[in-house]
């Protein structure tokens, strides 16, 4: 639906009047409702994970490539917003910017500074990597239409993923 | 399959044992750390046969891992529903894991360990949810516990780990510590001086949220709150416990000086309502779960209050945890109703005050 007043953007905005006993609806877009002095946003939530989510609904409105995707688990930005939640490791890097700026809306800080760690046997981490780059190789592969290719790719995965121990 | 509760270690709840500090305001301190295994996809993006991998490979680490030996394996996606709700009503899983919304089942590869004093969920929202209570309020003694665990896990089980962004967890709320520090408190002296609103404002300022009996997204009953902090990145894990430790210490001097107060100005008010309230536990033969939790609030502040003696912090813990429906329902050996529950609960409660009153009751 268009927005009553400019008729370009899109209505987000339902807005019921009174005026000496009629009732008006008027659908309005973000910014022409920001210009009768209506604000658009969510009110600020107390639960710390409504924070959360509003700050992931801020950063949808800043971010155009919500349908980049994590080459591992195939988690797009998208789906991340809708959830709350991240498919995989891999994801942290893969929206690596995103999820800096929400981290430090969300805690303050993106810098962990507790505990460091180090992966006790890492002939397993290599694993995982390789199985990552194989992922990506077979997205690449989908998207092309390379069925072969794709096929072969994703027997080598299987066969990886059950040497796993 | 039927869940042993034998096979607990204490029935998995000796923090109810009312041992620690200031037990009878704060019942239990808890850390908890959020791990996930390097190499799978976490758990709800996971597949079923990349879940079971992640129980079979923790299973396999068990027997290195000091913390864990003799800990009881429990299978949840083996048990039904009340075998679940049970284990959630000891604290010992979330009710994520234990499946109890929406979800007629438990996701596979859902498990719970439970040792002496320390747990790990096993494919809850994170693929690892470290976990150690303490009795009473002792943040420091969970804390050093949980740090062990999560030290000689990690040693033999990879966890997904970034430079900067620390610990990666499913949420981001939980990424870099991952751990999550709370103490179990009630505060009925805050709540009748009406000066609780104030308190929990308060600690929102300092970076710390409060939450129901069972956690994210249950309700306050009884005067019982779950106070926890709300951020686990850009401070340490020490500095986190530490923090967490001061602001609930000043939480119990409020806390006792809202009793002195109630106890100045209102002293026979008081004194009348909390002795009705074990009147009514005493005697009444139909509880709602409820109505049990605030009666058990009001006898808990008597108790407190060395108004009431010869009844222990330790029975009123037992009390609040076993007279929850699944454990009536277990015990009666079929799902009760609402309204079963509620005749239970009140017998159940009964017969345990009598006896620790030293008296024959029905």
């Amino acid at each position: 639906m268009l927005c009553d007043q400019c008729h370009e953007r899109d209505a987000v905005l339902n807005l019921t009047q009174i005026v000496e006993n009629a009732v008006t609806q008027l659908h309005l877009c973000e910014k022409c409702a920001a210009e009768r002095g209506i604000e658009a946003t969510v009110s600020m939530p107390k639960h710390p994970l409504g924070e959360f989510l509003q700050a992931v609904q801020q950063q949808a409105l800043q971010l155009p490539g919500d349908a980049a995707r994590c080459a591992y688990c195939g988690t797009s930005l998208r789906d991340f917003r809708a959830s709350g939640r991240l498919g995989c490791a891999h994801c942290y890097g893969a929206f690596e910017q995103s999820l800096r700026d929400l981290l430090r809306r969300v805690h303050g800080s993106a810098q962990h500074v507790g505990r460091s760690y180090q992966v006790p046997n890492p002939a397993l981490l290599e694993r995982d990597s390789s199985l990552g780059a194989l992922r990506a190789q077979l997205q690449k592969a989908i998207e092309n239409e390379e069925f072969e290719t794709a096929a072969r790719l994703r027997d080598e995965i299987r066969t990886l993923e059950l040497t796993a121990r | 399959m039927t869940l042993d509760l034998s096979l607990l270690p204490d029935g998995g709840v000796p923090w109810l044992a009312a041992s620690g500090e200031h037990a009878d305001i704060v019942l239990s301190s808890r850390i908890r750390f959020a791990r996930n295994v390097a190499g799978y996809a976490f758990t709800a993006r996971a597949r079923d046969g990349e879940r079971l991998r992640v129980l079979a490979q923790v299973r396999e680490a068990v027997p290195r891992v000091p913390s864990l030996v003799g800990a009881a394996l429990l299978r949840l996606d083996e048990m039904t529903t009340i075998e679940r709700q049970l284990l959630h009503e000891r604290h010992l899983v979330s009710k994520e894991l234990a499946a109890l919304e929406g979800a007629a089942e438990a996701r596979s590869g859902a498990a719970v360990l439970v040792s002496n004093d320390a747990g790990v969920m096993v494919n809850e929202e994170d693929h690892l949810r470290l976990q150690v209570f303490r009795s009473g309020f002792d943040i420091g003694g969970a804390f050093q516990a949980a740090t062990k665990l999560d030290r000689e896990l990690g040693g033999e089980v990879p966890y997904a780990f970034h430079p900067e962004f620390g610990f990666l967890t499913s949420c981001p709320t939980n990424t870099g510590t991952g751990m999550r520090a709370s103490v179990l408190i009630h505060l009925p002296g805050l709540v009748l001086t009406q000066e609780i609103a104030k308190v929990l404002q308060g600690l929102q300022q300092m970076g710390l949220t409060y939450r129901g009996l069972y956690g994210e997204g249950s309700e306050v009953v009884g005067n019982f709150f779950q106070i926890s902090n709300q951020t686990t990145m850009g401070r340490s894990e020490d500095e986190l416990a530490e923090h967490l430790t001061r602001v609930v210490r000043r939480v119990i001097e409020q806390e006792e000086e809202a009793r002195r107060v109630l106890l100045r100005d209102a002293g026979y008010i008081i004194e009348d309502k909390l002795w009705r309230a074990y009147g009514t536990l005493r005697h009444a033969r139909s509880l709602p779960a409820d109505e049990a939790m605030n009666l058990l609030s009001g006898v808990r502040l008597a108790v407190g209050l060395q108004l009431l003696s010869g009844l222990s912090v330790y029975t009123l813990n037992k009390l609040l945890i076993f007279s929850q429906s699944a454990h009536l329902s277990l015990e009666a050996g079929r799902t009760l109703t609402e309204s079963e529950a509620s005749l239970a609960r009140a017998r159940h409660v009964r017969q345990v005050l009598a006896s620790e009153a030293g008296l024959a009751d029905r």
